[in-house]
């Protein structure tokens, strides 16, 4: 006789709050809650058995218990304390430990055809519209991390930008959490109609202790539409982090991502596009990892139809006993002709003990494709570092001035100022012996 | 100026240099020519500091210091100048960041103050058209996507703005067309002075039409096997450097 064995201790914490849940009257949201609660309670957090999470182990987070958080039980945070995050010029939704603060976002003077509400009150007062699109740009069973939001997300932020809409400053979406043993659970949908464009900022912080953040954002862009997304994953250095970014594109839409790993104990994110005919994606990473950071980046891409475009671009700089893990698929169906798709990624170990794992992957079923991918793991080189010490500069300035151009690659792309300039200043403060000279900005 | 006496260098077990040994003084010009693999570009190497070599015996002294002594950067610092044959791409840093920050690195070290932004844009602007190259290889980063020319011409660049004591030419001449070299000649000889001693490595003859040297030798096996004047580079341009090997042998 044999006890029935527990994959997982989370579904029984959480089933206590589920009446609490946003949408448990909306009949197809609890149906789709109660479906990805049962898949869950299955199958639990990904494992290492699984072939897209062999590089990472996330059983931390399955010890460690992280609660959910109760609408009382939501931290104080002060606007002075947020400003450091925010960006002057951009409309701002800040979500504290998974709840959207009225009082401290700002949506002043945003077109009233935009919609910008916090999931909560969207699935209620949205729930047709939002029936369209939640969990079907990723299957709710993509998988434990996916599952779980879906079945236990606490709120989020639903943007819907109508045809032809052209925003005329970002949206930042500011993810904090305020206390240690916590898990934050959102999720968000962004939805950009024919020819509408946004640009959107993700920004994730919290405080120094252990607290877990899952986000899983499914986005739409119709026809034409044109969305950048930026990332800044910059959690504390104890916390735990996954990210699941997943987009549909209808034809010549375009997607831009830029996605910013810096923070975190285990960090985890998946980016996948699905391209429609003649869309065009271009994905941009940077991932920094310093001491025993562990930052996955999974992307896939999916070209489904002719004449799409993919461009992919991750580079890592992995310090100390940091380790960078990289899978990179990429996916050419029979009928996608004339796929235009590069893939690279790029590491820089600073260390001996840090560690890079890449895996690129092609799966090419058409015949008229132009596919090519690249992946390096290396130090710095050392013909450049004694090319600029015979210019004068000493070799750990050289060293510096070598990694920073390397990372500094993927910050320079970024197109709004401002955010370039905190991004920036982020990577020089992560920078291996900050304080030394950086007079070469 | 320079002083090397006696000097051996091995690469791993593998000696290179084998006992040589030169005289440069302030002013002159010299030439050192060789077949391939006689220990050319090892010469270079060693005297700006490169790793990977190891001295086993014999001296480098430099206006009476121990050049054997410094770090590579120090060495540029103290008036060193390395014209690379394979000039490297340094992506992210830009040449004209990199040619002021090494200019002011020299300055500070002579006890000058640093070069003031806008004289140091009319004294670059002035070089670039010494050179005749295009302005904007000033912003982009150093060496990036130019082609074998350019890179040649942007390492006389910066000699001409670093006004170095010692200037080592590393086969400069190499891989370039008779238009190139001339430019490439000129620059070099615009900045021939009284304090400044030039040592040119190269292949071929062709570079002493242009750049007149004081002093030619010859490197073979490792070792100076023969010195002379100019002439010596027509003899060895009309008779090839087996005749001089078996004369030292």
């Amino acid at each position: 006789m044999s006890a029935v064995k527990t994959i997982s201790q989370y579904p029984t914490e959480y089933e206590k709050f589920s009446d609490a849940l946003p949408g448990q009257l909306v009949s197809w949201l609890r149906l789709l809650r109660q479906d990805a609660a049962q898949h869950f309670s299955a199958h639990g957090f990904p494992s290492l058995r699984e072939e897209e999470w062999r590089y990472t182990n996330v059983s931390a987070i399955e010890k460690k218990l992280f609660s959910p958080v109760a609408t009382s039980e939501i931290g104080a945070v002060d606007m002075d304390s947020l400003k450091q995050h925010l960006i002057a010029d951009a409309w701002s939704v800040v979500l504290v430990d998974g709840h959207y603060s009225a009082s401290l976002s700002n949506l002043d003077g945003i077109p009233e055809s935009v919609t910008v509400m916090n999931m909560a009150s969207a699935v209620e007062q949205r729930a047709d519209l939002l029936e369209k699109y939640f969990s079907q740009v990723v299957d709710s069973k993509e998988h434990g991390f996916v599952a779980f939001n879906t079945a236990w997300f606490s709120d989020g932020l639903f943007i819907h930008v109508p045809a032809k809409q052209v925003l005329a400053k970002p949206i930042q979406i500011l993810h904090i959490v305020t206390q240690a043993g916590f898990m934050a659970n959102t999720r968000d949908i962004i939805v950009l109609e024919e020819s509408a464009e946004a640009k959107v900022i993700e920004t994730y912080v919290g405080c120094d202790d252990a607290y877990c953040s899952a986000a899983v954002m499914e986005i739409a862009l119709e026809q034409n539409a044109d969305l950048t997304l930026y990332k800044l994953q910059m959690e504390g250095e104890k916390a735990y982090h996954f990210g699941g970014t997943y987009v549909k594109q209808a034809r010549d839409s375009r997607f831009t991502h830029h996605n910013f790993a810096f923070g975190g104990l285990l960090a985890r994110n998946d980016t996948h596009t699905d391209l429609g005919h003649a869309s065009a994606c271009d994905l941009n990473g940077l991932y920094l990892g310093v001491k025993r950071q562990h930052i996955d980046n999974h992307t896939r891409i999916n070209h489904l139809q002719p004449h799409a475009i993919s461009h992919e671009l991750y580079k890592g700089v992995l310090n100390q006993r940091a380790k960078g893990v990289f899978q990179g698929r990429v996916l050419v169906a029979e009928q996608a002709q004339k796929t235009d798709s590069m893939m690279n990624n790029r590491n820089l170990l600073l260390s001996d003990d840090a560690e890079a794992d890449t895996k690129p992957q092609l799966e090419i079923y058409a015949d008229d494709v132009k596919c090519a991918h690249g992946v390096t793991v290396g130090q710095l080189d050392e013909q450049s570092v004694f090319y600029l010490q015979s210019r004068c500069v000493d070799k750990q300035t050289a060293r510096n001035m070598l990694t920073f151009a390397f990372a500094n690659e993927m910050v320079g792309k970024i197109k709004l100022p401002e955010l370039h300039d905190r991004v920036l200043a982020q990577l020089l403060q992560r920078f291996p012996q900050a304080g030394i000279q950086q007079d070469w900005l | 100026m320079l002083s090397i006496e006696n000097l051996h260098v091995s690469v791993g077990d593998k000696p290179i240099l084998k006992g040589l040994n030169l005289q440069i003084n302030a002013g002159e010009v010299h030439a050192i020519m060789g077949p391939n693999g006689a220990g050319k570009s090892t010469l270079s190497h060693v005297l700006s500091g490169k790793s990977g070599y190891t001295v086993t015996a014999g001296t480098v002294i430099y206006q009476g210091k121990d050049l054997l002594d410094l770090e590579p950067d120090e060495r540029a610092r103290e008036g060193v100048f390395l014209a690379f044959q394979y000039p490297v791409e340094v992506p992210g840093v830009s040449n004209i960041y990199l040619m002021k920050a090494a200019l002011n690195a020299i300055r500070k070290h002579k006890g000058l103050p640093e070069v003031d932004a806008m004289d140091f844009l009319t004294l670059v602007k002035d070089k670039v058209k010494l050179l005749e190259m295009d302005e904007k290889f000033l912003y982009r980063s150093v060496n990036e996507g130019f082609s074998g020319g350019e890179k040649k011409r942007n390492e006389i660049l910066q000699a001409a703005i670093l006004e170095p004591s010692l200037c080592i030419l590393d086969e400069t001449d190499s891989g370039l067309d008779i238009d190139a070299l001339k430019v490439v000649a000129a620059g070099v000889n615009s900045l021939r002075a009284d304090d400044r001693a030039f040592l040119m490595i190269t292949h071929y003859q062709r570079m002493l039409d242009y750049i007149k040297p004081d002093i030619v030798h010859v490197l073979a096996n490792g070792k100076i096997v023969k010195s002379g004047g100019p002439e010596l580079a027509l003899e060895l341009e009309a008779k090839g450097y087996h005749w001089v090997e078996e004369q030292a042998a």
